[in-house]
């Protein structure tokens, strides 16, 4: 880099001198990533706003032009959703309970099933395959009235169990890595049986550790889908102990109607974690993505 | 392959499909029965009646279905292809004709990661019609008469959709610009050779080798938008009057509100078919245009 800018600025025999084109391509860049910015900003501005009005009083919600940084600071929304009888505490703790538990099991089965997919046969697999694929298209809504009825069966309706169960057998899990297990020469697998290794050793000591990539991959969204989930907790759980975030926040929201501050300091406590988390991995978020994307 | 593996396949896949089975499967094929009948679950399963098709004909005359209908439709013939198509523009301009790209490409994204319904109540403050910061805005540049938004049955749709695009440009970008990274810079060098200009290296060439993520965009977000709920019970529980009700939400009120299992299964039902043939068109047309 620091050659090829040496080399724009100087050619040999001449002295030195700044050729237009290249300070031209440098300004258009600039200009262009001004511009971006500008757009890039527009789209994080309601979450700055909902930050700034948490922090505001009552009156001065609606103040125009907006007051970004609020003229008084009041801590008291803040305090209301951290602390007291159903607070954002309790929630938390459950949004993670019935987060983390379904992803680690949902990875490790479907790590199973897809090995079985992609490198061993048996009779019926492509059939068992395309009936998992016509699965991924059944709208959710199909299954909020079989399951309810399934669940109320089970006992475990208006408990965390009726949120995690479902959540343990990921079809999308099982898409995303037979399609990188097939990817994995079967030479590789035909070398360690030859050395005596069995199916259960290849999967779990020479598969899954070339499969990193896309195991974060399904972990990271798999972690998203279960933590934003709304439409399960909202129909499968009615004991407010047992909201998860969504939930909880919705409740806050029906409680303090017109407490505009308030619902913003509840949106924050949702948010603002998981936009912390976001940033701190955020290369593995969006690579993660990315080759879902292009694998899936 | 000995005879022991054949059996052993099985145990791979075992537990992944019992589950499957357990909690897709078999709810599905129950739907299907209660697609037939009139049922409320409150009364158990000896009081199911057989009803035929009425559920199905019921749904042609229930004015609140056709509205669902019809807003479905608009949110995602509106939606997902605005959506797809800014998200080209930005990934390629992030792509390489930026400083910071993935400072910018961070906050493209964040949308997308944030809860819907915390993402609801934000948005049902910025779009409040008579003092909102949105609406103050636009007065303030000279725009008398904001719309009302999520107060007003004309715009309340396009509000929703307005907040579909808004989350997702993020996650569709990142999706192309995955893909741009694959493409060869020797197409771009052989066609500045042949003289092209930066506009037809676009339509000729970035274009059509993207076309593999802009089918999965379209199909995967189709199938997503479809499906819309969540944003929906939040913000306007279907309002004002039926103005915002979408399928999903009508499914969930019928069967959660009115108890009404029975046709609610017969419209969960329609809303996968439409899923499924959209799907399947897709999939049989994408040879005339996708370039693997």
């Amino acid at each position: 880099m620091q050659t090829k800018l040496a080399q724009s600025f100087r050619k040999p025999g001449t002295e030195w001198r700044v050729p237009w084109p290249f300070i031209r391509s440098r300004f258009v860049k600039f200009v262009v990533t001004l511009i971006m910015l500008m757009i890039a900003v527009e789209m994080i501005l309601p979450f700055v706003w909902m930050v700034s009005t948490s922090f505001k009083k009552a009156s001065d919600v609606f103040n125009y032009p907006v007051e970004w940084i609020p003229s008084t600071v009041d801590f008291k929304h803040h305090l209301k959703v951290w602390t007291g009888r159903d607070s954002f505490v309790t929630y938390y703790l459950n949004s993670l309970k019935v987060t983390i538990i379904p992803v680690l099991i949902a990875t490790l089965l479907g790590s199973l099933a897809a090995y079985g997919f992609a490198k061993m046969s048996f009779k019926g697999r492509d059939v068992i395959f395309l009936l998992y694929i016509s699965m991924m298209m059944v709208p959710p809504q199909i299954l909020f009235v079989p399951k309810f009825i399934l669940f109320d069966w089970m006992g475990i309706y208006n408990t965390h169990w009726a949120l995690i169960f479902p959540q343990c057998f990921s079809i999308f899990g099982v898409f995303l890595m037979r399609q990188f297990f097939l990817t994995i020469p079967d030479e590789l697998i035909q070398a360690a049986k030859v050395d005596g290794a069995g199916h259960f050793y290849i999967w779990w000591r020479i598969i899954l550790p070339l499969a990193k990539p896309v195991l974060a991959s399904f972990v990271i969204l798999d972690f998203t889908w279960n933590w934003n989930d709304y439409e399960n907790p909202l129909i499968f759980l009615a004991n407010q102990k047992l909201y998860t975030i969504p939930l909880g926040l919705n409740k806050f929201v029906l409680e303090e109607n017109i407490d505009y501050n308030g619902m913003m300091a509840a949106a924050t406590a949702a948010i603002l974690p998981i936009i912390a988390v976001f940033l701190l991995g955020q290369r593995y978020v969006v690579e993660g993505v990315a080759n879902a994307g292009i694998k899936g | 392959m000995n005879k022991r593996e054949k059996w052993l396949g099985y145990v791979f896949i075992a537990p992944n499909l019992i589950g499957i089975i357990v909690f897709m499967v078999i709810p599905c094929l129950f739907a299907i029965l209660l697609c037939f009948a009139e049922w409320n679950h409150m009364a158990g399963l000896s009081e199911i009646k057989f009803v035929g098709l009425d559920n199905f004909m019921r749904m042609w005359k229930d004015e609140t279905f056709i509205k669902s209908l019809k807003n479905n439709l608009m949110y995602t013939t509106l939606g997902v292809p605005l959506a797809v198509a800014i998200s080209l523009i930005v990934s390629v301009i992030l792509n390489d004709k930026v400083f910071a790209k993935k400072t910018l490409r961070a906050m493209f994204f964040i949308p997308y990661i944030t809860n819907g319904v915390a993402v609801a109540f934000v948005w049902m403050l910025l779009l409040e019609p008579n003092r909102g910061p949105l609406n103050s805005f636009l007065k303030s540049i000279g725009i008398d008469n904001p719309p009302m938004w999520l107060a007003s049955t004309k715009w309340a749709v396009p509000a929703l959709i307005i907040i579909y695009i808004w989350s997702h440009i993020g996650f569709n970008t990142i999706i192309y610009l995955a893909n741009l990274q694959n493409i060869s810079r020797d197409y771009y060098e052989a066609a500045e050779v042949d003289g092209a200009r930066t506009w037809h290296k676009f339509v000729y060439i970035t274009c059509p080798l993207l076309t593999p993520s802009t089918f999965f965009l379209l199909v995967t977000g189709i199938i997503g938008s479809f499906k819309v709920f969540g944003i929906v019970v939040a913000l306007t529980q279907g309002g004002p009057g039926n103005s915002t009700f979408v399928l999903g939400y009508y499914i969930y009120v019928t069967a959660f509100r009115y108890y009404d299992m029975g046709y609610a299964s017969a419209m969960s039902w329609v809303l996968f078919i439409m899923i499924f043939i959209v799907t399947f068109i897709q999939w049989q047309g994408q040879k005339r245009w996708v370039h693997y």
